[in-house]
C-alpha cells in the first residue's frame, strides 16, 4: 500500500473552511472543558502519576495479568479466545456467529474492531452488522471510518448529518437539529437492536482480579449490545487489562474528564459473566501489541486509554481532521501507534506535528507522546523513508540553526528579500506553509538587533 | 503452538523490566462534605434530576411526572406498578415499558452515579429499553467518590453491574449532549430511606 500523505489529505479537508473551523472550535471546546474538569480535582496530577504507574506495572507483568484475567473470566462462565492478528480475530467472531446461526450483530463502538476491519469481514459473509453508537452509525451510513476516537463523526457538521439521514432514512434534510436527528436515529435503529441475534462490544478496561470487562458509553449502547441478545462477544486488546478494581477507580476518574470534561459518562458498565440464559465470549487480541511491548522507545504507547485528549489539543489534528491520517488511530496517538503496524505506509505521519508537547501535557497516563513522535522521525530518517525535499530542507535548516552568525545573516537578509520577491517565488509547491495562508510580513528589525540596541548596556557585555 | 501460547511467549520475551504497582489512596476529603448536595449537583451535570424527599403519594407523583405513560414496571415495594420484570421472558420486550422503578444500593457523590445490577433489575434490559427510569436511593447509601464506590461487593459478584449517571445521551452531533439516544430519555433519583426490612 502507498505511503499516507497526511498533509496532502488535509488539503482537501481544509479547502472547505466551514469544516475546518467547525472541527477546530468543537475540539478546542473539549480541550477547554477538560482543563476545567481537571482543575476541579485537587489530586488530578497524583491521579495521572498513579495511572501511569499502574499501566507501566501491568505492561511489565502483562503475561501474569492476562493469565489471571483468563482464569477469572473462565471461572465466571465466560469462554476466552486468543487471536494473534486481525484475521484470526475476525475468524473467531465469524465462527461464533455462524455456529449459532446468528445472522445479525448489534455492535457498540470499538476501535479494535475498526483496527481489524471486522464489520466488512462479517458483512462479506452475509452477517448484518449494525453500529449502535450514533457517531459510529453516522460513519457506517456514510461508508467512512471514524475520524476521532471519541466522536467518530465530529468532522461532520449538523447539516452534513441532516443530509446523510435524509438519504439513508428519508428524514427532513433541512432540519439540522441534533435532537430531531437523535430521534431519527433512535427510531431507525431501536428495532434492529431488538431483533439482533448477537451483541458485540469492545472494552475500555479488563480487570484481572475479577475477570470483568468494563465499557464506558454515553448512550448505553454497550449495555444494549451486551444484554439484549443472549449471545455476547467482547473484543479486547491485550493492553486493556489492569490489575484491580481499585486501579479501575483511578482510570474512571481520569478518562471522561480528559475526553469531554464530564466527570463520568452516563453508563459505566461491568460485564463479569454471561447474562441469564446467555453466552459470553471474550477475544483477547494481540495484532502487533506483544511486539510493540519489546520496542524500547515505543512500548509506552500501550498505556493509552483512548480518551483522545491529545487529538483535541493538537493544532494539526484540529485543522486537518482525522480522516487525513488514513489510519485507524489518528492525531498524536495515531502518529506513534500506526508505524508499529506498518512503518512504510505511515512513514510520513510523524511529520504531522508541531512537536509543541501539548499532547504529552494533557495525556492522563503520561505517555511521552511528543518525544515518541520525534523518535519516530529519527527511525524514518535511519530507514531512509524521508522524502528528498523534506530531507534537504531539514539539513539546510539544521546547518543554519547550528551556526548563530549564519542564522543572523539569513534572518536579516530575509526581510528585504520577502518584500521584494515576486509572489510566485514565495508561494510555490515547495512552500507547504504558504499553501493555505499568507506568509507573515517580517518585522522592521530582527529580535537580535532589538536586543543588541536595548539590553547591551544593562547586560554589561556585548553579544555576538 | 496455540495462538495463546505464542502470544504469551512473545509477551514474556518482550515485556520491560518489572515496575512497582502503587497503592491507591482513598482521596476522601478531610472535612465531611454534604454528600446529598454533591450528588445532586453532579447528577444535574448529566441532566439527571433529584427529588429530595419521598412524595406523599407516589402513584400520583408518577402520573403527574409521566402523564402519557401506561406501563410502569416496578421492582420496589414502594409502588406496585402494572408490570414486573418477569413479564419480559424475551429481554428485548422490555422496550414496551414506559417507566421503570428500581432501588439502587449505592450512590456516588462525586459523579452523581447510582449502582444497579441484575439483583436490582432482575431483567437487565428494563434499565435501558424503558422510556424513563425512576431510582430510589437512601441518602445514607451515598459514598463520597469513585474509589469508595468500587469497594461495593456488586463489582466482584454480579454478572452485570452498572454505574448509571444520567439519561442516555449523545454528543456525536455537534459535540453538545442531546437526548434522545438509545437508552432511557429521563432519569430521576428520589432520596428515599430504606425500610428496616430492605
Amino acid at each position: 500500500m502507498s505511503v499516507v500523505d497526511q498533509a496532502q489529505n488535509a488539503v482537501a479537508f481544509m479547502e472547505d473552511k466551514t469544516h475546518e473551523q467547525h472541527l477546530d472550535q468543537l475540539l478546542w471546546m473539549m480541550r477547554t472543558r477538560r482543563d476545567e474538569a481537571a482543575s476541579r480535582v485537587p489530586e488530578w496530577e497524583q491521579l495521572r502519576d498513579l495511572a501511569s504507574q499502574i499501566k507501566e506495572h501491568t505492561l511489565s507483568n502483562l503475561g501474569h495479568y492476562l493469565e489471571m484475567f483468563e482464569s477469572r473470566a473462565e471461572a465466571n462462565g465466560v469462554t476466552v479466545h486468543w487471536a494473534q492478528d486481525a484475521h484470526e480475530h475476525n475468524q473467531i467472531v465469524y465462527h461464533i456467529l455462524s455456529d449459532r446461526k446468528a445472522d445479525s450483530l448489534i455492535k457498540s463502538k470499538s476501535m479494535l474492531t475498526e483496527e481489524c476491519d471486522t464489520r466488512q469481514f462479517l458483512e462479506n459473509r452475509g452477517i448484518r452488522v449494525t453500529e449502535t453508537d450514533l457517531g459510529e452509525r453516522i460513519q457506517q451510513l456514510d461508508d467512512q471510518p471514524p475520524s476521532h476516537i471519541v466522536g467518530p463523526s465530529w468532522h461532520k457538521t449538523t447539516q452534513d448529518v441532516a443530509h446523510l439521514f435524509a438519504r439513508a432514512y428519508g428524514s427532513d434534510k433541512d432540519k439540522a437539529d441534533p435532537v430531531y436527528l437523535g430521534h431519527v436515529m433512535r427510531e431507525n435503529t431501536r428495532v434492529l437492536i431488538e431483533e439482533g441475534k448477537a451483541g458485540m462490544t469492545g472494552a475500555n478496561f479488563a480487570v484481572a482480579e475479577t475477570g470483568a470487562i468494563v465499557t464506558v458509553t454515553n448512550e448505553g449502547n454497550a449495555d444494549l449490545s451486551g444484554n439484549v441478545p443472549e449471545l455476547r462477544i467482547c473484543s479486547v486488546g491485550l493492553e486493556k487489562v489492569i490489575p484491580r478494581n481499585e486501579d479501575l477507580a483511578v482510570f474512571i476518574r481520569l478518562l471522561t474528564r480528559s475526553a469531554t470534561g464530564n466527570a463520568i459518562t452516563q453508563y459505566t458498565s461491568h460485564f463479569l459473566a454471561p447474562r441469564q440464559n446467555g453466552e459470553m465470549h471474550i477475544i483477547l487480541v494481540d495484532n502487533g501489541r506483544s511486539s510493540r511491548l519489546g520496542m524500547e522507545k515505543f512500548w509506552p504507547s500501550l498505556k493509552c486509554i483512548r480518551c483522545a485528549a491529545c487529538m483535541n489539543t493538537c493544532p494539526v489534528y484540529r485543522r486537518s481532521g482525522g480522516l487525513s491520517y488514513g489510519s485507524t488511530y489518528m492525531g498524536p496517538i495515531g502518529i506513534i501507534m500506526m508505524p508499529t503496524f506498518d512503518v512504510r505506509r505511515y512513514s510520513e505521519l510523524p511529520f504531522s506535528s508541531t512537536l509543541n508537547g501539548s499532547c504529552t501535557n494533557v495525556c492522563p497516563v503520561k505517555i511521552n507522546v511528543h518525544e515518541q513522535i520525534y523518535a519516530w522521525r529519527e527511525v524514518m530518517e535511519q530507514n531512509g523513508q524521508i522524502q528528498l525535499v523534506k530531507k534537504e530542507a531539514m539539513r539546510a535548516a539544521g546547518e543554519v540553526l547550528s551556526h548563530p552568525r549564519l542564522y543572523r545573516i539569513a534572518a536579516s537578509s530575509a526581510e528585504p528579500d520577502m518584500k521584494l520577491l515576486p509572489h510566485f517565488v514565495l508561494y510555490n509547491h515547495f512552500n507547504a506553509w504558504g499553501r493555505h495562508r499568507d506568509v507573515p510580513q517580517p518585522g522592521k528589525e530582527t529580535f537580535h538587533d532589538w536586543y543588541k540596541k536595548n539590553r547591551i548596556s544593562t547586560a554589561g557585555q556585548e553579544i555576538t | 503452538m496455540s495462538s495463546r501460547d505464542n502470544i504469551l511467549q512473545n509477551i514474556r520475551h518482550n515485556q520491560p523490566s518489572s515496575k512497582e504497582l502503587p497503592a491507591v489512596p482513598s482521596f476522601r476529603a478531610k472535612s465531611s462534605p454534604d454528600l446529598r448536595k454533591l450528588f445532586t449537583a453532579a447528577l444535574k451535570e448529566l441532566t439527571g434530576e433529584v427529588v429530595t424527599e419521598p412524595p406523599p403519594d407516589f402513584g400520583k407523583f408518577l402520573k403527574k411526572r409521566f402523564p402519557n405513560a401506561k406501563t410502569f414496571c416496578s421492582v420496589v415495594p414502594e409502588h406496585a406498578g402494572n408490570s414486573k420484570p418477569e413479564d419480559f421472558a424475551r429481554w428485548s420486550d422490555a422496550s414496551s415499558i414506559d417507566v421503570t422503578i428500581v432501588r439502587s444500593p449505592l450512590g456516588v457523590a462525586e459523579t452523581g452515579s447510582v449502582l444497579l445490577s441484575e439483583e436490582e433489575f432482575l431483567v437487565n434490559t428494563i434499565g435501558f429499553l424503558a422510556h424513563d427510569i425512576v431510582i430510589l436511593l437512601d441518602p445514607a447509601d451515598i459514598v463520597e467518590n469513585i474509589h469508595d464506590a468500587y469497594l461495593h461487593p456488586h463489582f466482584r459478584d454480579k454478572a452485570y453491574s452498572l454505574l448509571m449517571s444520567g439519561p442516555s445521551g449523545s454528543a456525536d452531533i455537534g459535540g453538545v449532549t442531546v437526548h434522545p439516544a438509545q437508552g432511557v430519555m429521563t432519569l430521576t433519583v428520589i432520596f428515599w430511606p430504606r425500610t428496616e426490612r430492605q
